[in-house]
């Protein structure tokens, strides 16, 4: 064995660049994508490993991101595994799809990497195109740098694939800040990646021709509410393995992952919400205030589907007053996505603290530590005040 | 192939299904399966032949089967192709398998053109198969971009101003041919012989290969159950669907009806086009679609003795 085979490695790799060594560590059988930016690199360095031997995978280079999932789902029924990966609009375009896959059980593993949706149209980051597709059954893992891309993705094969789940995983990372920052990044040893994702077993492969199965039939009122049902329990029992899994890569790697990362909360009276990059930005901004002596504390949600309503609501109810980040707008009327979901996770505690949203960085607006800051003085002031303000506030836009 | 013959080879699409008395496409899916010799896997579009195949418990399909979604079948198959390639190449899958897709019209002549032309452009070994029934028949009876000039249907309906369809259809054999694949044919339900030969030709080809069959539609074509072969049959005599194959680039005429049969004969048979024949007979319009059938079966003939 050579002697990269057997130890971890330190490489100065971009988000995409540490992605592309994941999906080689992971080798599937079948990658079929399309290029999108900022997502094209990953696909890119992949036919790369293609095309020079290094994996064993079939390259299929469809002539849209709908044919792309499309694809992937006939290899991963086929019983081959199965990656592809998107941004924005070519996650829009797969919608369709993204359904389909969860509903027949499917465990792809798919990188997305955050760009703002169109119109108009922009290629930079923002959640809107995951933060669409947060219900359409895929367990949603955010990531903050490169190597936690690197690190969630080997992670997404065991949870997708583990027979109580079945479901596939979008792993995000966010475009440009991420996908082509640099960063040192750790990558295990290929072997002990192989070793820990294990052999793809799908059960009903429609390549087992002796055990001929209809996959995807028409279901009416009879059984579609029982399908949904058993699907909406998986979800749930995901939230166990996804920190069996993170508990099991820590021993790995010393890098145990949960559903969300709390940052100086032990007794912050104050807190802010955020995924992604931001989340980096954020925790130096709460050490300076508790250099200040500002009581700040940070709440990263990693896993966002399933949504860790519980956990949130344990260590939001002992502050005051929450800022929930929104990289996206919902046009609700009433803010953000997360921060909807993060209200009504404290509706059930008893110790409720005022929640206020921040939409920020929409289209790739920087986000530096001088506006997380404004935002975390300004939930201070909800502390003797009503919340009859304005609830949403928008960070760093020309009003 | 004599008939008995074919009468014993194993059946793959088996009965139960709720397709309607006189339907064209379980003819042409049992034939075909039927001229298939390794194990197959098929994927179906959204459409009739899915909904009333696979109703949830029950399946008509002896065979592996996916149904992902309406627009995307020669992706999907292009995925399970691409998986047995990459198992095949590591050794851990030895035996051949054939994979064939199944759209309609609307799956394949219009919503997946796209998908269709990613698949064979891409080189995937396997058979496409369109049933065309002129129509979104599965939804109501709707045109679709093969829906013959003159038809009455409930998106182009046969109005006091405009007399149904208005267009001529897509000549979807030729813009797939044109993508250099080894072998593209155009069949019909009505030729279970041509259909069979065909179907043999397009499992032996070495890359994708297409058949585009038509499938009579009773409910859509206004055609009672039992005259649902003579009626496809009809489109074949009246050269409106001419059979015809190309082989590696060569273009082949399958057969040459011997007597004129007027394009109205097969028009009168069907319901679709009654308000051209009542109250009065819309001499013109008749007329002009029997020039065209004239004039693209011209055209077909001179490339096919072009190719001789």
């Amino acid at each position: 064995m050579a002697l990269q085979e057997k130890l971890t490695k330190t490489a100065a790799l971009t988000g995409n660049e540490a992605a592309a060594q994941a999906m080689r560590q992971i080798h599937p059988d079948v990658v079929a994508a399309y290029p999108i930016t900022p997502q094209t690199e990953i696909v890119q360095l992949y036919s790369t490993f293609v095309n020079d031997g290094i994996v064993h995978t079939e390259y299929v280079a469809v002539e849209s991101e709908h044919s792309a999932l499309s694809a992937t789902i006939g290899a991963a029924a086929a019983g081959a595994r199965s990656m592809t990966a998107t941004s924005s609009n070519g996650l829009a375009y797969m919608w369709e799809m993204l359904y389909i896959a969860a509903g027949l059980r499917l465990p792809i593993v798919m990188p997305v990497v955050n760009r703002a949706l169109s119109g108009p149209i922009n290629i930079h980051c923002d959640h809107s195109d995951t933060m669409g597709a947060r219900d359409a059954g895929w367990i949603q893992i955010y990531s903050e740098n490169a190597q936690e891309m690197y690190d969630n993705l080997i992670q997404a094969v065991r949870i997708a694939e583990n027979p109580d789940i079945m479901l596939p995983v979008m792993v995000t990372m966010d475009g440009f800040i991420i996908s082509h920052g640099m960063e040192n990044v750790e990558l295990l040893p290929d072997r002990a990646v192989e070793e820990f994702i294990g052999e793809y077993r799908y059960p009903y492969a429609l390549l087992d021709i002796e055990n001929p199965r209809t996959i995807g039939p028409l279901t009416l009122q009879d059984f579609y509410f029982e399908h949904k049902r058993a699907q909406a329990d998986a979800v749930v029992k995901a939230k166990t393995v996804i920190l069996k899994v993170g508990e099991e890569y820590g021993q790995l790697t010393d890098r145990s992952y949960e559903l969300i990362e709390s940052y100086r909360m032990e007794d912050a009276e104050y807190a802010l919400v955020v995924l992604g990059s931001t989340a980096g930005t954020a925790k130096y901004v709460i050490d300076e205030l508790r250099q200040d002596g500002e009581k700040y504390g940070l709440v990263k949600i990693r896993v966002c589907r399933p949504f860790p309503a519980v956990r949130l609501g344990e260590v939001l109810s002992r502050v005051t007053a929450v800022g929930v980040m929104d990289r996206a707008d919902s046009f609700s009327g009433e803010g953000g996505p997360i921060f909807a979901e993060v209200r009504a996770a404290l509706y059930g505690v008893s110790h409720r603290p005022h929640c206020i949203n921040y939409i920020y960085g929409l289209g790739g607006r920087d986000i530096g530590p001088d506006l997380i800051r404004s935002a975390a003085l300004d939930i201070k002031s909800l502390k003797d005040g009503s919340e009859s303000d304005s609830l949403v506030r928008y960070l760093g836009v020309r009003e | 192939m004599a008939l008995p013959d074919l009468a014993k080879k194993p059946v793959r699409f088996i009965g139960g299904h709720r397709a309607c008395a006189g339907c064209g496409f379980p003819i042409t899916i049992k034939i075909i399966l039927q001229a298939a010799e390794n194990p197959v896997i098929v994927g179906c579009a959204t459409g009739c032949m899915e909904v009333t195949s696979t109703i949830y418990p029950y399946t008509s399909w002896e065979c592996s089967f996916i149904h992902s979604a309406f627009e995307n079948v020669a992706a999907t198959v292009s995925g399970i192709e691409a998986a047995y390639t990459s198992l095949k190449r590591q050794g851990r899958i030895d035996k051949d398998i054939t994979f064939i897709a199944f759209g309609g019209d609307g799956g394949t002549y219009d919503i997946g053109l796209q998908a269709l032309s990613g698949a064979l452009e891409r080189g995937h070994k396997m058979v496409y198969v369109c049933y065309d029934n002129q129509g979104y028949m599965n939804t109501g009876i709707q045109r679709s971009s093969a829906t013959p000039r003159g038809a009455n249907t409930t998106t182009s309906p046969a109005g006091k101003k405009v007399p149904g369809k208005q267009q001529y259809p897509k000549d979807l054999t030729a813009i797939v041919a044109a993508h250099g694949i080894p072998y593209a044919a155009q069949s019909s339900m009505s030729h279970w012989n041509d259909l069979y030969r065909k179907a043999k030709k397009a499992f032996a080809a070495d890359g994708p290969a297409f058949l585009n069959v038509l499938s009579t539609c009773r409910l859509g074509w206004g055609t009672a159950p039992e005259d649902t072969v003579d009626v496809a049959d009809g489109a074949v005599q009246s050269r409106l669907w001419p059979l015809y194959e190309i082989e590696k680039g060569k273009w082949k005429l399958s057969l040459k009806p011997r007597r004129h049969y007027p394009v109205e004969k097969w028009m009168s048979m069907q319901g679709r086009f009654r308000h051209l024949f009542n109250p009065q007979k819309n001499e013109t319009f008749i007329e002009e679609i029997q020039s065209q059938v004239d004039a693209k079966w011209e055209e077909l003939v001179r490339r096919c003795s072009a190719e001789t």
